[in-house]
């Protein structure tokens, strides 16, 4: 199928938005650097950071073969209301229990969007979800054994945890803000939509919340929190960009 | 070499995918990076082009692509030996699924013992995992299986 101009914006909608999620996220996971619960966790956070960040540098490369600017100038330069993330990514770190939670939304929902796209017609975005796919593995495995961990822990542990998993659940929902190129991505074997990557997504953490030992938060009575995908942040975004780009900003044309 | 486990080449990691040579100055070198966030690709590519030029190419052309995807089954036997010799233990085999369990009973690359226990699945590099041998008691880091 020729591609229109719809699809190509379609296209570089959904790379932004995952670049983005993946930049933003893996900001926030470097700042557990040095303030790890434990040392193990430390590593594990700055870890799966360095990950996220390079994957979103594969996402940004895929843009500028697609005409867009480098990498480096479309990660330091744009302004939070030029940044498609969701407001999940954004919120600070917070405790080790929001952190963990939003860790557990989050990469499981990348997973299955991944594993969606290693079927993509678009060929680099196809080689590039395979890759992935090996990486978040241990991303999702780290998650999974914390959740369940905690849920078996003490009475604090579990109290803590679900209320994070309550408070989380509306930001996590707008990681599926739709686009306005569902129909042109679906119809052109791009990406198979946020509806349906939704749906997985609900599945698979009901079933893995219920067999840890917590409850699903209510699908029915939460109302997503949305805006990221259209540029409109929290308060929290800008700070973070402003010191992310701290050392780049001293001189944007000098070679590291 | 890989700039951070000098006893081992890129050729042996897998990280080398194409080579060509259309004519005598003429090299084409493709690379697959082993980790998205691995920091070490940049140098890599440019080790490549020194030692290209070094080899009397003058037409150099160096690429990084995702075009074959990385994983620790094309680590040759030869850089399997190489890592153990840097002190790490290889990568078990898979066949593209695998459980945290593989982890769970890594060979000690000092004594060879099974009886050794996962620390943590991350480690000082993106590529290692942490372990602790229980046969001689000393903790000791492996190249983590990736598919």
């Amino acid at each position: 199928m020729e591609f229109t101009d719809k699809h190509v914006l379609g296209l570089k909608d959904l790379l932004y938005r995952m670049a983005d999620d993946l930049l933003i996220l893996g900001h926030r996971n470097s700042e557990w650097t040095g303030l790890g619960p434990i040392l193990e966790e430390d590593i594990a956070f700055s870890s799966m950071a360095q990950d996220k960040i390079g994957q979103s540098l594969a996402l940004y490369e895929i843009l500028h073969e697609l005409g867009e600017s480098e990498p480096d100038t479309v990660a330091f330069t744009r302004n939070a209301e030029q940044f498609h993330s969701c407001h999940l990514v954004e919120l600070p770190i917070g405790e080790y229990d929001f952190s963990l939670v939003r860790h557990f939304f989050f990469d499981h929902q990348s997973a299955l969007r991944i594993e969606m796209l290693t079927e993509t017609v678009v060929e680099p975005l196809q080689m590039v979800a395979r890759k992935f796919r090996g990486e978040i593995k241990y991303h999702t495995m780290h998650a999974d054994s914390w959740l369940k961990q905690l849920a078996l822990g003490s009475e604090e542990a579990k109290i803590r945890m679900q209320q994070a998993i309550n408070e989380t659940f509306p930001y996590a929902l707008g990681m599926f803000e739709s686009s306005e190129f569902e129909t042109e991505l679906i119809e052109a074997g791009i990406f198979g939509g946020e509806a349906q990557l939704k749906e997985t997504w609900l599945r698979v953490i009901s079933e893995k919340l219920n067999n840890f030992g917590y409850t699903m938060p209510d699908i029915e009575t939460t109302e997503p929190i949305l805006g990221g995908r259209k540029g409109v942040h929290t308060e929290f975004l800008q700070p973070l960009l402003d010191e992310m780009t701290e050392v780049f900003s001293i001189d944007p044309s000098a070679d590291w | 070499m890989d700039p951070e486990i000098p006893t081992i080449s890129i050729v042996d990691l897998g990280i080398v995918t194409k080579i060509a040579s259309e004519s005598p100055e003429k090299a084409f070198v493709q690379l697959t990076p082993t980790f998205s966030g691995c920091p070490a690709l940049k140098i890599m590519e440019q080790l490549v082009k020194d030692a290209l030029l070094e080899a009397g190419y003058q037409q150099i052309t160096v690429e990084t692509s995702f075009e074959t995807q990385w994983n620790t089954n094309m680590i040759s036997e030869k850089g399997r030996a190489a890592l153990l010799q840097h002190g790490l233990a290889p990568p078990p085999k898979h066949d593209g699924y695998f459980e945290l369990d593989v982890l769970s009973d890594i060979e000690c690359p000092l004594c060879s013992s099974r009886n050794t226990t996962l620390h943590t699945p991350f480690g000082p590099t993106l590529c290692r995992s942490m372990h602790y041998c229980k046969n001689c008691s000393n903790a000791f880091e492996a190249f983590k299986p990736v598919s």
